[in-house]
């Protein structure tokens, strides 16, 4: 009845997807919107330029919460490369639902602090001299 | 520390009761519908109020009628608005019982007032090692200016900590005292807990201590009646937009020889007497506080407000709000099960409540209640370290006013076990 609140929106956001942490990620990324207080920790394990494991943390809104949900699903076992094609329009697609103005932060946190914890792996992998960083490795 | 000190002489006759239901009809805004065709229900007069009729006429009147700048021309038109304009300092100065209109310095708001007096007085009276005296309950505007205050000077803060159920703990208050602080600045009533602060003694210690006092009224001003002689402050600072007034518009309030003291905060036009290429003069106060061309249909605005709210007595306005506090204290634990209320009782507690409903976000919360025209804020209220000090992201919050009926709350109630059900269903 709600648009926003779809039965699956909340059941991703009572019972994500993929929340927990990795033991050893290879990436990762705390993002937050000091705004609402919604705050996700994105952990990815990538080799081969692919990402293998993904899992989050984070406490937030159910549009944020759910939106961590929908993206870990989706980018696990995807290449580095197409991850960070994905464009906002992707994910709201994904979310599924029409989000207003004012919450276009919390469905769009994971993306950002997704895109946050590849850009930090891809600099990292730039410092230490190494091969593969991003896009290029897939 | 229990509050009687904001009353003054205008507490005088027994206190008229107001009538929320017919003053309504003052509020144009309350007649409007939302997208889905739902009557407004506005809970979020603490963030800003809803404007009467005479406050929207006031603007309009000096936008169509004498739209001159001010203390400048020598026409007619440009008269009226110097007029209008130096009315509106006279009858902020009555709002308060400030002894004089001189030391009303017009501003765009609170923040910028609290501004304004750290760059002015802050930094000419703040030195290494100084200590300056807030509150855990401060709004952002309250702590940020004295953050960078104190970062450029080398002084400190302090902070009084507040008790579980919001209230300040005069105990911890006395001994920080003995640091010899120069300033202590404490909000009046807190935007969040709706604690409403004992001004006045509060004011008598901190100057038996030696420190001046700032006081942040700008939940306090439009809700109870606030007379800055017998609290006793140096400086007190509030908007014009959360009293009923437009935004932009906003004033300090100082003793004059403080005033008088300090330096200029912004330099311009109209706070100068005498410019030379290398050096001024400057103007008398208030205006040495007032560079350049102020929102003058806003501050007009602002008069009429004040005006307004004199004229349903500020002990009426406070009786009013304490109904609608006392009612919402009782009714939303009652009919929300489970709902998380922040803040003291309500005989320390101005016109708002914060709370949470268990393991929902209050956006998700603020979402819903949308829906049915249910206008709350959700946020952290721009009092971070108060929601970090409760282990709190954040929290919903519904603030009331003179337009405020109780109809509203039972509205409230009923939208909140809505976001309930959708959320444990």
């Amino acid at each position: 009845m709600d648009d926003l609140y779809r039965d699956y929106i909340l059941e991703h956001y009572r019972r994500p997807h993929n929340f927990g942490v990795l033991e050893a990620p290879t990436a990762s990324y705390e993002g937050s919107n000091p705004l609402c207080g919604d705050r996700i920790t994105m952990m990815l394990g990538i080799s081969d330029g692919v990402v293998r494991e993904v899992a989050f943390t984070g406490r937030g809104c159910a549009i944020s919460q759910a939106s961590a949900s929908l993206l870990t699903d989706e980018i696990k076992g995807k290449s580095v490369a197409d991850v960070e094609k994905m464009t906002p329009d992707q994910l709201l697609d994904l979310i599924g639902i029409e989000i207003s103005p004012a919450r276009l932060k919390c469905a769009l946190l994971s993306l950002d602090t997704v895109a946050h914890a590849l850009a930090d792996d891809a600099a990292k992998k730039v410092e230490a001299g190494g091969s593969g960083a991003g896009a290029g490795a897939s | 520390m229990t509050d009687t000190a904001t009353t003054g002489p205008q507490r005088q006759t027994a206190p008229a009761r107001l009538d929320p239901h017919l003053l309504r009809t003052d509020f144009p805004i309350l007649s409007t519908v939302n997208r889905l065709g739902k009557p407004l229900v506005y809970l979020d007069s603490a963030a800003t109020s809803l404007k009467p009729l005479a406050v929207i006429e006031a603007v309009d009147g000096y936008n169509r009628a004498y739209s001159a700048n001010i203390h400048r021309g020598i026409y007619e038109m440009a008269e009226r608005a110097t007029g209008a304009y130096e009315e509106t300092r006279a009858k902020v100065a009555r709002l308060i019982n400030a002894p004089d209109p001189r030391e009303i310095v017009f501003v765009r708001n609170a923040t910028e007032a609290i501004n304004l007096v750290a760059y002015s007085w802050g930094r000419r009276n703040i030195g290494r090692g100084d200590s300056i005296v807030l509150t855990e309950m401060e709004h952002h505007a309250n702590l940020v200016p004295w953050q960078l205050l104190v970062q450029e000077k080398d002084g400190d803060l302090e902070f009084v900590p507040i008790t579980d159920d919001g209230v300040l703990r005069p105990e911890v208050f006395e001994v920080l005292l003995h640091l010899r602080p120069k300033l202590v600045a404490f909000t009046h009533a807190s935007n969040m807990l709706g604690t409403i602060n004992p001004a006045r003694e509060m004011t008598e210690m901190a100057h038996a201590a030696g420190a001046l006092v700032l006081i942040d009224g700008a939940q306090a001003v439009p809700h109870m009646p606030v007379d800055v002689q017998a609290i006793g402050a140096d400086f007190y600072v509030f908007s014009g937009h959360k009293m009923l007034g437009p935004t932009g518009s906003g004033a300090l309030w100082a003793r004059r020889e403080l005033l008088e003291a300090m330096p200029p905060f912004m330099a311009g036009g109209d706070m100068i007497r005498e410019v030379h290429l290398r050096r001024s003069e400057w103007n008398d106060v208030p205006y040495k506080f007032e560079a350049g061309t102020p929102d003058i249909a806003a501050q007009i605005g602002m008069g009429a407000a004040a005006d307004y709210l004199m004229g349903l007595g500020m002990d009426a306005v406070a009786a009013h709000e304490k109904d609608l506090v006392t009612y919402a204290l009782d009714l939303l634990p009652r009919e929300v099960p489970g709902i998380q209320i922040y803040g003291p009782a309500a005989e320390h507690r101005g016109g708002l409540v914060s709370f949470n409903l268990p393991g929902i976000h209050p956006h998700d919360v603020a979402q819903i209640l949308d829906r049915s025209g249910i206008c709350v804020r959700a946020g952290h209220h721009c009092a971070m370290p108060l929601h970090e000090r409760f282990d709190l992201a954040a929290t919903a919050r519904a603030s009331f006013n003179v337009y405020t009926i109780p109809e509203e709350i039972d509205a409230l109630a009923v939208g909140l076990r809505e976001v309930s059900r959708i959320f444990n269903r």
